[in-house]
């Protein structure tokens, strides 16, 4: 175990090492360090600083990729420990994620879901070429607080569209946020939709569904109050 | 001598073509139900939906495509020649939007910008041929694809580039040029379209997509295959690698299309990009996507085919020095590699976006390009010697009958869109305005190229009766008045 191991964690992430993160992972629990400490202090910081460094230009969709894998080695092996002992990780909201219907790039959608597990989020991914009906079919299933829609193309992005008429139609869109991401994207686009909101980058969308979340938080406690 | 830009040597193309003989047998190909029959009949192997093409069976497909072949205008007249070393340019296609020509913001395009910039191409001698340029989003999506070629014919004389949107709607196309043409027999003779036809990379031949290589093999209307690799997201990440599977989607397209028939015409064409490693977007303004729609050219001029690529598109969202610097490098590199036919003028923002603005001064471009692939020629007896002869040491080449003779064919002279000091040192307006002046002056110089009445009220009453199937209640960018009038005549 390497003098700092939360540092350690951290910087298998940033390198993008799978096999390295998993080892420190496995490495932790047989020293007792608690599964949730180790995601909270030791990886979870290795994603944000990803993050951040790919909204500065320093880091690219290839490291990216390969953080998002190593966070999912790591997850691997301290999930099933943290199940075990009982101590999930606080739900920090539940969002569905999914590619629009004749679209089959999962690059953007794939990264958002990672960071956004990393950050605590329960992630249900779709993953490509999904209907709007899917998307809402599994919210309702559920219970999602958001449904994240993802297209690289400018044609399967007017399907975005789709997906909230979906939700309304089967009456959830009052509980449901949707958010909207992918190269043609923009924030114009995501208002002429009626879509909750727009993210231009993975680590945006993670602070956008945090801001989400606690719109939603704030709308409920006055409910709460008045019943 | 015609000057030539090369990126490949010829062991560097047979390694490339090698390996992509390799990768069309093994992995081999997703392949649509519609081709199993035919491929196998054709001695390929098929295995759970995955074609495995031995190189003999290509090489002898891709022996048998014409080396050449024309485009025809609608008059029958020969208009673009596919093949050997001829380079045609045409509008970009397909966009769904357009930069409003007043206030140069982006917006859903309709009818009447295609219109726009159908007349403003026609009046351009730059573009040999016209393109089905934007989606209309006044017309229905699952009839968008004849209406805008229905448009595209009704007000242009150039040949056409197009596309169907589904494996059901290209026989409509086919029955609308069929009509105009006077016939299909007449249509294969002397076809004035040809149908962009796009691969799903990685080598994965579509259900839509091979279905249209079929039947524009059988109906013998030239096919235009578009592979279009984006490099590290969907086909390797080296330009080397991508080429190779862009020759091995255009060598598999090229077999279903000639088992189909062999001996009918298609075009080795490309759509490449980089994938950016932080957006995530497709750059066509990037000198590695101009890089690689040159070398995957060379790759089909060496096996002798018809080429066709993507450029002249830049990346800014409006017309600046960036979207202008991108067009105009690859206008340049594209005529030099001798592409026949290089598509994606006007077109902005990661081809999301059309401006007529742009394709005026894409024109200019163009044209350089087009003066720079004439080269340089001796023209007279002695280069200089026999004129100095003349002047002596005055410097006054102003004077002489050799100046005024060949000064026309030395210099190519731009249009007012090039700023050349003609409109004075000051007040001199910025290129967005001399554009948007061109573009009024060559609409106001416009005359419909009206088709012969019969043919036109047929191609009418072909609309009227086709449209309202997909709720289409009048007929978009055709006044009301001339379409009754014309349906009347039926």
């Amino acid at each position: 175990m390497p003098e700092n191991p939360y540092s350690a964690m951290r910087q298998s992430i940033v390198d993008g090492a799978p096999d390295t993160a998993s080892d420190l992972a496995r490495q932790a629990l047989a020293v007792g360090i608690a599964p949730l400490d180790a995601i909270n202090d030791g990886y979870v910081p290795g994603m944000h600083a990803v993050g951040e460094q790919f909204a500065r230009g320093q880091m690219f969709l290839p490291d990216m990729m390969a953080s998002a894998e190593a966070m999912r080695a790591a997850m691997a092996v301290l999930e099933p420990e943290l199940k075990k002992q009982g101590a999930e990780r606080p739900n920090a909201g539940t969002v569905i994620l999914g590619t629009t219907k004749g679209d089959i790039h999962e690059i953007g959608k794939t990264l958002v879901g990672t960071l956004l597990t990393a950050h605590g989020f329960s992630v249900h991914d779709l993953g490509v070429d999904v209907s709007a009906e899917k998307f809402a079919a599994k919210a309702n299933e559920v219970g999602a607080d958001i449904v994240g829609v993802s297209a690289l193309l400018t044609t399967t992005m007017r399907n975005q569209k789709g997906v909230i008429e979906s939700l309304e139609r089967a009456g959830l869109r009052a509980r449901v946020k949707v958010i909207v991401g992918g190269a043609p994207v923009s924030r114009k686009w995501a208002d002429e939709i009626g879509a909750d909101g727009y993210a231009k980058d993975a680590m945006s969308a993670v602070a956008l569904a945090r801001e989400l979340m606690q719109a939603k938080q704030q709308a409920k406690t006055p409910a709460l109050e008045n019943a | 001598m015609r000057p030539k830009f090369q990126l490949l040597d010829k062991p560097f193309i047979e390694r490339i073509l090698g390996e992509a003989f390799e990768l069309i047998e093994v992995p081999g190909l997703r392949i649509a139900p519609y081709v199993v029959e035919l491929l196998q009949a054709g001695g390929i192997r098929v295995e759970n939906g995955v074609a495995h093409i031995p190189e003999a069976v290509a090489r002898r497909a891709l022996e048998s495509v014409p080396r050449e072949f024309l485009l025809h205008d609608r008059d029958g007249a020969p208009a673009v020649r596919y093949g050997r070393d001829a380079v045609h340019f045409d509008p970009g296609s397909s966009c769904l939007n357009i930069l409003d020509p007043e206030t140069q913001k982006a917006r859903p395009a309709e009818s009447h910008d295609l219109i726009r910039l159908v007349q403003v191409a026609e009046m351009l001698p730059q573009y040999t041929a016209q393109s089905t340029a934007m989606v209309c989003n006044d017309v229905p999506a699952e009839i968008g694809d004849w209406y805008r070629l229905l448009l595209v014919l009704l007000h242009s004389k150039k040949p056409v580039v197009t596309g169907a949107f589904s494996a059901s709607s290209l026989h409509v196309l086919l029955e609308l040029l069929a009509i105009e043409s006077g016939g299909a027999d007449a249509l294969r003779r002397r076809p004035r379209a040809i149908f962009d036809v796009c691969p799903s990379p990685p080598l994965n031949w579509s259900e839509f997509a091979s279905q249209n290589l079929v039947e524009l093999a059988r109906a013998g209307v030239p096919a235009e295959i578009v592979s279009m690799p984006l490099a590290g997201a969907t086909a390797p990440v080296t330009i080397a690698g991508s080429v190779v599977q862009h020759a091995a989607e255009c060598i598999s397209g090229i077999t279903i299309h000639q088992l189909a028939k062999a001996g009918a015409p298609i075009v080795w064409g490309a759509a490449p990009a980089i994938f950016d490693m932080r957006s995530g977007k497709t750059p066509m303004g990037a000198i590695e996507t101009v890089m690689l729609d040159v070398a995957c050219a060379e790759v089909g001029k060496y096996l002798g085919l018809p080429t066709h690529a993507y450029m002249v598109a830049g990346d800014g969202r409006v017309i600046d020095a960036q979207v202008e610097m991108e067009s105009g490098i690859s206008a340049a590199l594209g005529a030099l590699a001798g592409i026949n036919m290089i598509s994606g003028a006007g077109m902005l923002d990661f081809l999301a976006c059309h401006s007529i603005e742009k394709l005026v001064i894409d024109a200019e471009a163009i044209a350089s390009a087009q003066r720079l692939i004439e080269g340089i020629e001796p023209r007279t007896e002695t280069l200089a010697t026999a004129m100095f002869a003349q002047t002596g040491l005055s410097g006054d080449f102003l004077k002489l009958k050799e100046t005024r003779a060949l000064f026309r064919k030395e210099q190519h002279f731009p249009s007012s869109v090039i700023d050349r000091g003609l409109a004075g040192p000051e007040n001199a307006p910025d290129i967005l305005r001399r554009a948007q002046a061109r573009v009024e002056e060559l609409l106001a110089a416009y005359e419909r190229p009206a088709l012969p009445a019969g043919l036109e009220s047929e191609m009418i009453a072909f609309a009227r009766r086709e449209g309202p199937k997909a709720g289409l209640k009048d007929l978009p960018g055709i006044s009301c008045a001339e379409a009754t009038a014309l349906a009347n005549q039926v």
